[in-house]
């Protein structure tokens, strides 16, 4: 039998592409489909999907669950959780439209909830932690039900089909964001889950990967002890997680984060002055398991920026560009330039080196 | 009368041999003689152990050892092994002496266990052309740093020790083996930036030039133990079981007590070094925890403290229990270990192999959230890179090598150390045998064979895609198993080759 997303490790290869406004302007999702439909031949029609930051203004207090349901039992199930452990402000349907190539669509929600104070309180959690810990329980104890976002005033979007499909699908040119990421998946071997599609999101961290890394079972052992549960497991669930336990947990900074995830060669190190040298050393001695190796490419999104970051020895493509108040990324040129013909700037970023766009602070 | 044959034969090509006499001036053991009335080479072979001195020292290649064709009736139960040992132990009525590692042919995991390469979705790194990382830190490490405001470090960082590569050299004492051999292990872990051990003999003044590279053990007999050879060591190893002689201590007869050995004993001249089989103030895991303070206090807390255990039934327990006592490093020893001496019933059914004693450890560690805490090293036996390699990926920090070292200086496993007799001036203390060493030499050798395994480690981590061993620590995706039962794969934690 074949197996499932999360029986087995699918590897794969992608395309990225991302856009962000640093004024915090928003604009419809149009654009950045553009921008990944001009790499459809990086992906293979298995897995496609979007990342948006600002498109619910009106709930940005509140967590926005979108949930893929298999049956209608595990949405009985999950919304019974849902209401044992949250008050839910609005829940609906997640408005699609018919695509002819995307097929077997499960049944997709949309909930905006706030945790239920008592259950808060009683649980002795801040509400991140609680709110992580439902995602959790629901993704590993309810059979067909997977939550594939859980941020404030953003959401993922994803499906099996070509991502300029998935867009379509999802009607994202309705939508308004300042933050847009995208992935077009090559997995080498799946039978096609929604859930195993990007973007791998956690709160409002969302993740958008091209690459297969070396270090998944080294980085996933490590993971686990911290009480993370790795159950895709794919290469972007871990980096999340990674970086969900240095920056959210650990209270690190994103670049520090990305200098261990990343970390500067030893022979770089052994250059740099004393003081320098020592705050590399004892980061990479004491976060050695969570160096991640091999090949990547990644965007990480949230809701005051992204980070993007490839791996040290620069074995994936990622390229950078800035227009105005406009900051692209993509995995190739020309999917920046077809949608911004004419950037002031346009450059190959450096393996290793994070390079961190944030919204301007008077937004 | 000898019930028993020899084990070997002599095999000498009489139109080669020129009766030079090499041989009999090479082998300690006394098996060549010259016959005065011939002329003629002769052996007698009821001495030879099969060390492959006069072989390899024969100027006309004239020589070649072959087991003893002699056979005993079949016999699946009683084994010509079986018959001997209780013929030799009617004539000795003594406990059965052996040295070196269990040879019983019990399954050797490694060779049950295969590497992963990189094709196609992931590429492969050429060591040649990109950095490949095999520095590694031993230690405790924190959980997790935290910065001040300003950038300031308040976590408290215990103390590591670097090494180029995850290879160290395991405990060899001076009176197991020759104060040479001792120092061309010393130099070469100079050389290599690795360390040495030394057992618990203490620390011969000839090493002290290499004090920077050296493990300074404390076990039950404390032989050599004071505050300089506290101060010297750069890590300081509370031996508590050796893979070779689980739950027994050691016994050094006075005859290889010699005015060296005694001085760096600490001991008289000629009396016997009998290390108790437990520490006689380790008699549970609190008293464990106060030696290892003890030390540490010693130490001013500058020097990471490991706990040198024997793999046994119980390891996970043990080790989990030996980290919350505040062990940095513990360092797991499979019962495939070598030892300069041992009870034969010993080394060969105590113990369990090191490859499923570190699997266990390393996941209850996990499970336990402390492996952060400590830094994992294994022995018993790591006989090539590959094993290094396999050990790495199961989740251990570094591996021990001695066999292997020794080999480098002309050991061939004739495992007869306990006789004193090593022709090879490893596993001897006689002057005319231990002058056969030149450490100048054998340091390099040893180097040699450290550089190699390195040059292995580094092809085979970038062949999957790897380009710093911290990403192949416990990587277990990067092992498959084969020829393995399910549950010898479960306990491994790896899947079988083709899943």
């Amino acid at each position: 039998m074949l197996q499932q997303e999360g029986q087995i490790r699918i590897p794969s290869g992608c395309a990225i592409s991302a856009v962000i406004n640093k004024k915090g302007v928003c604009f419809s999702g149009e654009r950045i489909i553009k921008s990944i439909a001009l790499m459809h031949d990086r992906s293979n029609g298995l897995g496609g999907g979007f990342a948006a930051y600002g498109i619910y203004p009106q709930f940005k207090e509140l967590y926005a669950l979108h949930i893929f349901y298999d049956t209608t039992e595990a949405k009985a199930k999950t919304e019974q959780f849902l209401n044992e452990h949250f008050e839910i402000e609005m829940a609906g349907r997640m408005p699609t439209r018919k695509t002819e190539s995307i097929r077997s669509s499960p049944i997709i929600w949309r909930y905006f909830v706030r945790p239920d104070k008592a259950r808060l309180v009683e649980s002795e959690l801040d509400e991140e932690e609680f709110t992580t810990r439902c995602v959790f329980r629901v993704n590993t104890t309810i059979g067909g039900a997977f939550v594939f976002s859980s941020g404030k005033n953003m959401g993922a979007f994803k499906a099996v089909g070509y991502p300029e499909d998935v867009g379509e699908f999802y009607m994202l040119d309705d939508y308004k964001g300042y933050l847009w990421t995208a992935h077009g998946r090559f997995p080498t071997n799946t039978p096609g889950w929604w859930g195993g599609a990007h973007p791998f999101t956690l709160l409002d961290w969302s993740i958008v990967h091209n690459g297969e890394i070396s270090s998944y079972d080294a980085n996933r052992r490590y993971i686990e002890m911290f009480g993370y549960k790795c159950t895709l497991q794919t290469d972007t669930e871990v980096i999340t997680y990674l970086f969900d336990l240095l920056v959210r947990k650990h209270k690190l900074s994103l670049e520090t984060a990305a200098n261990i995830i990343a970390a500067p060669m030893w022979e770089e190190i052994a250059a740099m002055p004393k003081e320098q040298r020592e705050y590399y050393t004892t980061l990479r001695k004491t976060y050695s398991s969570a160096l991640v190796n091999g090949p990547f490419s990644i965007i990480l999104g949230f809701n005051n920026g992204l980070l993007a970051l490839n791996d040290r020895l620069k074995l994936r493509a990622l390229m950078a560009a800035k227009q105005g108040d406009e900051v692209f990324f993509a995995s190739e040129e020309a999917a920046i330039r077809t949608i911004c013909p004419e950037p002031d700037k346009i450059w190959s970023i450096e393996g290793g080196r994070p390079i961190i766009v944030t919204l301007d602070p008077t937004v | 009368m000898r019930y028993y044959s020899s084990d070997y034969i002599v095999l000498r090509n009489e139109e080669r041999c020129i009766a030079c006499g090499v041989c009999e001036r090479q082998c300690a053991n006394g098996v060549h003689r010259k016959d005065p009335d011939t002329g003629k080479m002769t052996a007698d072979e009821s001495k030879c152990v099969d060390c492959q001195r006069c072989v390899c020292m024969c100027p006309t290649r004239a020589l070649a050892i072959r087991k003893n064709p002699n056979e005993f009736r079949d016999n699946a139960n009683w084994s010509m092994q079986a018959i001997e040992e209780v013929e030799k132990q009617a004539e000795s009525g003594g406990v059965l002496l052996s040295s070196m590692g269990n040879p019983q042919p019990y399954p050797i995991y490694w060779d049950h266990i295969l590497l992963n390469a990189s094709q196609v979705t992931n590429p492969s790194i050429d060591p040649l052309r990109e950095p490949m990382e095999t520095k590694t830190f031993l230690g405790s490490k924190p959980d997790r740093l935290e910065y001040s405001k300003t950038g300031k470090l308040l976590t408290n960082i215990p103390p590591t020790v670097e090494l180029n590569s995850p290879i160290m050299f395991s405990a060899m004492s001076f009176g197991s083996i020759s104060l040479n051999a001792q120092k061309s292990i010393a130099m070469a872990a100079k050389e290599c930036n690795t360390f040495f051990n030394t057992g618990e003999g203490g620390l011969h003044k000839e090493l002290e030039p290499y004090a920077d590279h050296c493990i300074v053990q404390v076990a039950s007999g404390r032989f050599g133990v004071h505050k300089g050879y506290l101060d010297r060591g750069k890590i300081v190893e509370i031996k508590i079981g050796q893979g070779a002689k689980p739950g027994i201590g050691g016994h050094l007869p006075g005859e290889k007590v010699n005015y060296e050995v005694s001085q760096t004993r600490m001991i008289p001249e000629g009396t016997d070094a009998i290390s108790p089989a437990p520490h006689h103030d380790i008699y549970s895991i609190e008293d464990l925890r106060q030696l290892i303070y003890s030390l540490k206090e010693a130490t001013h807390y500058r020097k990471p403290i490991s706990v040198k255990i024997a793999a046994v039934h119980n390891i996970a327990a043990i080790a989990s229990g030996a980290v919350r006592a505040g062990a940095d490093i513990i360092a797991i020893d499979g019962f495939r270990g070598g030892t300069g001496s041992t009870p034969t019933r010993f080394r060969d059914t105590v113990g369990i192999p090191v490859e499923l004693a570190l699997a266990s450890v390393d996941q209850r560690l996990r499970d336990e959230g402390i492996r952060q805490q400590v830094s994992l090293v294994v022995a018993g036996s790591v006989r090539n890179s590959a094993d290094v390699v396999k050990a790495i990926a199961l989740g251990a920090d570094a591996v021990y090598i001695a066999s292997a070292a020794l080999i480098a200086m002309g050991c061939h496993m004739c495992r007869t150390c306990y006789t004193g007799n090593c022709n090879w001036g490893i596993a001897t203390q006689k002057e005319e045998l231990t002058r056969r060493l030149n450490p100048e030499i054998m340091s390099e050798r040893v180097a040699n064979v450290f550089r190699a395994w390195d040059h292995e480690i580094k092809e085979l981590m970038g062949g999957m895609g790897i380009n710093a061993i911290d990403s192949l620590r416990g990587n277990r995706l990067m092992l498959r198993g084969i020829g393995l039962t399910q549950k010898e794969l479960d306990i491994l934690g790896i899947r079988y080759a083709g899943e």
